[in-house]
């Protein structure tokens, strides 16, 4: 960790904590940025990153630690009052008011008055005197949802420039900008640091990071695992200290059972070839027998999830084949996958899983849910003597299968999906992110659950943020990067290491470790992740 | 473990929980209940001549059509949606069966009369369901459309004159009684019974409450979220039709313009004050029932001591008002 040259930093935040519904969110989370400096703020889904910036920000309280902004010591309530103190947020979603010109979203609640009117001439010069600054020809006169993205984002700058703030966050700002469009934005960004401003970044995109970004802090598990200047910081070593990963002794043990099990894995269940959906898929290829479980690695954004939804039948490719037993089998929609024996378990279990009012049990036979009927009436008996032993089975833990599922914690809640999709006998497991914001305890009894299955003859896929979870639980690896197959990791072959050594250098570069972290040749090739 | 719960059928020996979905279902709408229970105990005390068989089919005869339109409009509620349209639906409804009815003599003409209408009726749900699953129009845009045209498609199918009849056989759906009860009476409570059962014994009744629930959920667990909605809306139109046959035949008249006026409001304030969400997922068919039945008895409350139905729509806003904060607290 490089020491900070800059004397006392513009934002100091340290020991931040939070909890939601007793799961701790932050614990001692520290974020140091100086006047002067484009800071990156970077971690996987989940790890902190927008916990944090919300404290900061005053959208949430935190529940222990503090904050030094500009010498004081503060405590946003509101993000007016960060906002009022010179702390200026740009989203993903842009929050302009789309119909309103240029100009007035610029000046939005600070309009230049005259005799107690809007002087709507000054608004309109200034604004076109700030956009030009930035290089940028565009009426301001016209509304501003009728504008790219792009220049959506330079509009809600320059609304920040215009306020005075001394430090402007920027939350996954070009997610959605083309290169030429990314450019135009880090010139913008650039300025404001050359002004003596701070920018906090929030980013996905690796390059990006290294193209515009002067120091950086990386979190992981809610804490703030790394603050170092970036220049000194490889890509792969960034990549690693955000993964967490710590190469586990258990691994290499289990190598001979996973290359065991891999020798007597059954048929061919599912195959995928040169599937394609751009831009999130281009082109993976890859299958799934009988008996195995096979992990889909990738960081953030390469298309793991867009990937599985293709297989699933709940996006249609634009290009490529899926057959299934040996039969091409294109699949129009989730009713059809669900037909031919494949399950679907969504990595957004809140948006995509439950049905937050309903009960358990609602929940857990709705898909199979037509073989309990006679005549579209329910059998309640089998029904419920079915959940009972869904239930037992798996371990969930509940009041009353009659209890709604947003009562139960979020490991039994995946439980509770997870035995949804068992209770319509599936051959083809799909499993998006299946350990993902449970605890340590269900998320070694969903490991357990999958080997059981996999033991049983079931097919599975299944995606993990956490690489030691995907190699303690899958029995090989297919990893993809932008939407791309890049390597295929058998067994023995299989490890954190491989696998990081694929994302970060796609596969062409199966040397070791300790050598590709010195090639500085090779720089500029993690590329394109992003948050979806 | 999970080896045999794969190749198991689905009948194990296992204990039933105690507290059934039933029990549960029970309990959300019980604070309904006992608000309708006070204001009968209310009544009963201070209001004279409350206790009489007149006076219960006085007030019950008063609800009729707008549970029945209600029990439609809480399954379209259930899918998140709303159906502003339904007046417009028993006007068509009403308007098209005294054409056959007085124009088709004998026991054809009366059961052409009761089910034509009401498969027209069905087809404006079709083109409800149809602006919504397909174009993915709003719902309370969608069934503006017709909220506005519908009531005109029933002047133009009337030539806008006022169809005055009497046909007893075809009026006995309103005025005909059962042992002394209203037979419109005992078809409310017979359609609040078999839709409530529907609702919580049938696939279509999961599928509703599932699309309202989480569509995007829904919809990866293979269930088919665009025909189910397009029935709730189907379902919902065929209902405000059949009310509209007893509209029209309490009157001895069918008025295009003035069947089923303003009945929308009237069934979204049932379902609101009933317990179920706007907000979809939910559907408590008896809580519609109970609810309009406390809208009912507030209005005759105040008419009874003499505070006039103008004032009285007042009241019926605030309770409204009431019932919605209510729910939005338990979230």
């Amino acid at each position: 960790m490089t020491q900070l040259t800059h004397q006392s930093p513009l934002l100091h935040m340290q020991d931040i904590q939070i909890s939601f519904g007793g799961v701790p969110a932050l614990r001692q989370a520290r974020l140091s940025v100086a006047a002067g400096e484009v800071h990156a703020l970077i971690g996987q889904n989940g790890a902190g990153k927008s916990t944090l910036i919300k404290i900061l920000t005053g959208a949430y309280q935190r529940a222990g630690g503090t904050v030094q902004f500009d010498g004081r010591e503060v405590d946003f309530r509101t993000p007016k009052a960060a906002r009022e103190a010179g702390i200026s947020t740009i989203y993903q979603e842009i929050n302009l008011v789309p119909y309103r010109s240029v100009a007035e979203n610029i000046f939005l609640g600070r309009e230049p008055r005259r005799f107690g009117l809007v002087d709507w001439r000054t608004v309109h010069r200034r604004a076109q005197e700030l956009l030009e600054s930035f290089g940028l020809e565009v009426d301001v006169k016209s509304a501003v949802g009728r504008h790219s993205t792009a220049i959506q984002q330079m509009v809600a700058l320059a609304r920040a420039v215009s306020s005075e703030a001394k430090m402007v966050i920027m939350d996954e700002s070009t997610s959605s900008l083309d290169e030429r469009e990314v450019e135009l934005l880090f010139s913008v960004v650039r300025r404001l640091r050359d002004d003596g401003r701070a920018v906090i970044f929030v980013s996905h995109r690796l390059d990006e990071l290294y193209a515009l970004c002067d120091r950086v802090t990386v979190m992981r598990d809610g804490q703030t695992v790394a603050e170092s200047e970036l220049a000194t910081f490889d890509k792969l070593q960034l990549v690693t200290t955000m993964l967490g990963r710590t190469l586990a002794e258990a691994v290499k043990e289990e190598s001979a059972v996973k290359e065991a099990n891999l020798a007597k894995r059954g048929a061919q269940k599912i195959s995928v070839s040169h599937l394609g959906a751009p831009p999130k898929v281009n082109d993976v290829t890859l299958e799934v027998h009988a008996g195995e479980a096979v992990g889909l690695a990738g960081l953030l954004g390469s298309g793991r999830t867009e990937t599985m939804r293709l297989m699933f039948g709940a996006d249609l490719p634009g290009t490529g084949a899926v057959t299934i037993d040996g039969k091409l089998t294109p699949l129009k929609s989730p009713q059809d996958a669900i037909a031919r024996g494949l399950a679907y378990l969504s990595e957004d279990r809140k948006a995509e899983g439950i049905i937050p009012d309903l009960s358990v049990r609602d929940n857990l036979t709705l898909v199979c849910l037509r073989t309990l009927s006679k005549h579209g009436v329910v059998d309640v008996k089998q029904q419920q003597q079915l959940v009972e032993r869904f239930i037992a089975a798996l371990g969930i833990k509940l009041r009353t299968a009659d209890q709604p599922i947003r009562e139960l914690s979020g490991g039994n809640q995946q439980k509770v999906l997870l035995a949804r999709w068992l209770a319509t006998q599936p051959k083809l497991l799909l499993l998006d992110e299946p350990t993902r914001g449970i605890d340590v305890g269900a998320k070694a009894d969903v490991a357990k659950i999958v080997r059981e299955l996999r033991d049983a003859g079931l097919a599975v896929l299944l995606s993990a943020s956490e690489l030691e979870e995907l190699t303690a639980i899958a029995d090989r690896a297919v990893v993809i990067r932008d939407g791309r197959t890049v390597a295929q990791l058998d067994g023995g072959e299989m490890s954190e290491a491989a696998i990081m050594d694929a994302i970060a250098y796609g596969g062409s570069h199966p040397s070791a470790l300790a050598e590709a972290a010195q090639s500085a040749t090779l720089d500029g090739v993690v590329g394109e992740q992003f948050n979806d | 473990m999970t080896d045999e719960l794969i190749r198991n059928d689905a009948v194990a020996p296992a204990p039933v929980a105690a507290v059934t979905v039933k029990a549960r279902r029970r309990i959300a709408i019980q604070r309904e209940i006992v608000v309708l229970l006070a204001m009968l105990v209310f009544n009963l005390l201070f209001t004279q001549h409350f206790w009489s068989v007149q006076t219960f089919n006085v007030n019950l005869t008063q609800v009729v059509t707008i549970v029945i339109v209600g029990i439609g409009m809480t399954l379209v509620v259930a899918t998140g949606g709303i159906d502003l349209s339904v007046g417009a639906s028993m006007a068509i409804s009403g308007a098209i069966a005294p054409m056959i009815f007085m124009h088709l003599a004998g026991p054809w003409g009366i059961a052409l009369a009761f089910v034509v209408p009401v498969l027209a009726a069905a087809l404006c749900g079709v083109f409800n369901g149809w602006l919504v699953t397909r174009l993915a129009v709003q719902p309370i845009v969608a069934t503006l459309v017709l909220f506005i045209a519908g009531r005109g498609i029933a002047q133009v199918i009337t030539d806008g004159s006022l169809q005055a009849f009497d046909m007893p056989a075809f009026q006995w759906i309103a005025l005909g009684k059962v042992g002394g009860v209203p037979f419109q009476v005992l078809l409310m409570f017979v359609l609040v019974a078999v839709f409530a059962w529907i609702v919580r014994k049938t696939l279509f009744g999961q599928f509703l409450l599932v699309t309202g629930g989480n569509e995007r959920a829904a919809y990866l667990c293979g269930i088919p979220t665009a025909r189910v909605k397009m029935l709730a809306y189907i379902l919902c139109a065929a209902l405000a039709g059949l009310a509209g046959l007893i509209s029209i035949s309490v009157n001895s008249s069918s008025d295009a313009n003035v069947v089923g006026l303003g009945v929308e409001l009237d069934a979204i304030a049932a379902v609101a004050v009933g317990g179920t969400s706007l907000m979809g997922g939910k559907a408590y068919i008896g809580g519609t029932l109970i609810g309009a039945l406390i809208i009912q008895l507030l209005r005759y409350t105040l008419l009874a001591h003499g505070i006039p139905d103008a004032a009285a729509l007042v009241v019926k806003a605030a309770i409204i008002i009431a019932a919605v904060y209510v729910q939005r607290r338990q979230r």
